[in-house]
């Protein structure tokens, strides 16, 4: 018996540790990291389309080919208005939420519950709501949410929403708003009730107002509640894909980054040119996230 | 971690003295809030009751001029219709030919595998970065997480390459493993997250008593687990059930291995006569599996949602 102990011993060591993880780093380092490598590989060749027989590396020319490709630029510029709308709709909306309910009300669970529901709904199911109720018709034949405004007496709201150029992306961000503040509103609320009460009660003490409670106590305590809100809206936001394809398809109006990338891919086979606008993006998020998994590493470290 | 999220969140929290009576200020504000509240939760309910008020109309008389209007009596024909499809010989014809009843039992088949494996991978990689470190596991793990953030468009050619190779992408088990892979980050970090709050004198208890780490984990941590497994759980199938990315780059335009959101996709991009009834009734169909996960186990679900945000 005691024998069998000691020879199970050198299983406690670290690489014992080591040997039963190794299944997953060599899986994801093949499969994000290897493939990432292999993108970037694919976008510096002529794979411009089936056809090509020889391959041979162009070296940047498929980036440069993207900048003067107006296509991507137009998807680029869309996708920066939307990103605007959809951050600063998300914050202000979930911030919202939350400071009506951070206080405790009777009912929160019921108003909480339905606040966070979105979250579990996919983007193309709502994606075929919103294509259907963000209808351009005015007037008599309007419909949807532009009878809705006509209802309450915001008739000068009404609108093309995503048919037209000039306001396409910014109602994009409706549903994309819509689907997200929930989000938002959690992360403020544990921001806000992470936060003692007694610093509430000192400031009081010391005959501070409500306002300046929330101004001067509270919210300087949720600068890193709102710098994860940054980081993961702004993630989401380059990233969107499945909500435009749901409301408006591959249009030339509403079209993003990612939904370039897969038409170049998918529909002109141009695989050069569908790895180089990935690589983009990738960089685009990796700038966001990349600091941040660095920060966060090191408040870990001094738990 | 140190402090739960959601525990924080849905612990009850009153900071109002309860015994005072509010007076003339305080209850316009209280007011003011039960408003404001209102409105909102209307804005938020609004789309799902679209769905639900439009998929019981019919399927020919849905207009949007009333789309926010009652039916004037219940008609679940859209139901059928969205679920089996329509043949030639139906009156109306063939507009609907693909009903969603074969992508939904494919997609939850696969769905449900693809999250029971990922919660066992995710739990064996949590322990280990968890409470069996070894020389640059912190590192190892961080590498692991930037992968949960990545936009898969950066993968997503050598990997439909890989599939193709392997013939493995006739099979609806391309998106068994693709999730699968690229759910080992955020599986791995819930995981860790959790067990980084079992208190580590558990683990020295069981070496003291010699017990092999392995064995700890067997039969100290394991038997711990359930919440954690349960909160991955629900987090992968929702994001697979709800993923549209993977598949529509994975399994194409094959009606054959069409999920959820493609065979919605499917039907509502399709140029033919468009049936907003059905459209309506559809994503409402292809919600409610997510949904009914929500209603009845929101916490777990709200748990993986925040972990997402590496705070929780």
């Amino acid at each position: 018996m005691k024998k069998e102990l000691t020879r199970r011993k050198p299983f406690m060591s670290q690489a014992g540790g080591l040997f039963f993880v190794l299944p997953s780093i060599i899986t994801v380092i093949i499969f994000v990291y290897g493939m990432i490598a292999w993108t970037f590989n694919v976008s510096l060749t002529n794979k411009n389309s089936v056809s090509v027989k020889k391959l041979e590396y162009v070296g940047i020319k498929n980036y440069t080919d993207l900048i003067h490709d107006e296509r991507f630029t137009h998807s680029l510029s869309n996708l920066v208005k939307f990103t605007v709308v959809f951050m600063l709709g998300t914050l202000i909306t979930g911030f919202i939420m939350a400071l009506l309910l951070e206080r405790g009300i009777k009912g929160e669970g019921f108003f909480r519950s339905f606040y966070l529901y979105p979250m579990a709904i996919s983007f193309i199911a709502m994606g075929t709501v919103f294509n259907w109720l963000l209808n351009s018709a005015r007037g008599k034949e309007a419909g949807g949410l532009n009878l809705a405004l006509q209802k309450i007496g915001l008739g000068f709201l009404q609108n093309d929403w995503y048919v037209s150029e000039k306001g396409a992306m910014y109602s994009m961000a409706i549903p994309a708003v819509w689907q997200m503040s929930g989000y938002v509103l959690a992360l403020f609320l544990a921001g806000f009730r992470g936060i003692p009460d007694d610093m509430r009660e000192a400031a009081r003490v010391d005959g501070a107002t409500e306002i300046q409670i929330y101004r001067h106590v509270l919210f300087p305590q949720l600068t890193p509640t709102l710098l994860t809100v940054l980081i993961i809206l702004g993630h989401v936001s380059m990233k969107i894909f499945d909500l435009i394809i749901g409301i408006n398809g591959k249009s030339y109006v509403t079209q993003v980054v990612a939904v370039y990338m897969w038409e170049s891919t998918f529909d002109q086979h141009n695989y050069a040119k569908g790895t180089a606008i990935a690589v983009v993006l990738l960089i685009m998020v990796a700038v966001v996230v990349v600091p941040y998994l660095r920060y966060t590493n090191k408040q870990e470290a001094y738990r | 971690m140190s402090h739960d999220l959601v525990d924080l969140i849905t612990t009850k929290h009153d900071t109002r003295n309860k015994k005072r009576k509010l007076n003339g200020n305080e209850k316009f504000w209280l007011i003011f809030r039960y408003v404001s509240l209102g409105f909102i939760w209307f804005l938020v309910v609004m789309p799902i009751y679209v769905m639900v008020i439009n998929s019981l109309k019919g399927v020919k008389n849905v207009y949007l001029t009333n789309a926010f209007k009652l039916p004037e009596k219940l008609d679940f024909s859209a139901w059928s219709v969205a679920w089996s499809g329509t043949n030639r010989n139906s009156p109306g014809g063939n507009f609907f030919p693909h009903g969603l009843s074969d992508s939904m039992t494919r997609t939850l088949l696969f769905v449900i595998q693809s999250a029971i494996i990922s919660a066992i991978i995710g739990s064996i990689n949590g322990y280990v970065f968890a409470k069996w470190k070894f020389k640059g596991s912190n590192f190892v793990f961080t590498m692991f997480l930037f992968g949960m953030f990545i936009p898969y468009q950066a993968v997503m050619i050598p990997l439909v390459r890989v599939a193709t190779n392997i013939g493995i992408n006739k099979s609806i088990y391309v998106l068994v493993f693709a999730h699968i892979i690229y759910g080992i980050p955020i599986c791995t970090l819930i995981f860790r997250n959790y067990y980084e709050g079992i208190p580590n004198e558990l683990i020295e208890a069981g070496r003291v008593d010699k017990a092999s780490m392995i064995r700890i984990y067997r039969s100290i941590i394991l038997p711990l687990s359930a919440p954690a497994f349960v909160v991955v759980i629900i987090w992968q199938f929702t994001s697979a059930w709800n993923d549209f990315l993977f598949a529509i780059f994975l399994t194409g335009g094959s009606p054959k291995l069409s999920v959820a959101t493609t065979a919605l996709n499917f039907i509502t991009g399709s140029s033919n006569q468009v049936y907003y009834g059905v459209n309506m009734t559809a994503s409402l169909i292809v919600s409610l599996p997510t949904l009914i996960v929500y209603i009845f186990l929101g916490r777990y679900f709200l748990r993986g949602l925040l972990s997402g945000s590496l705070k929780g």
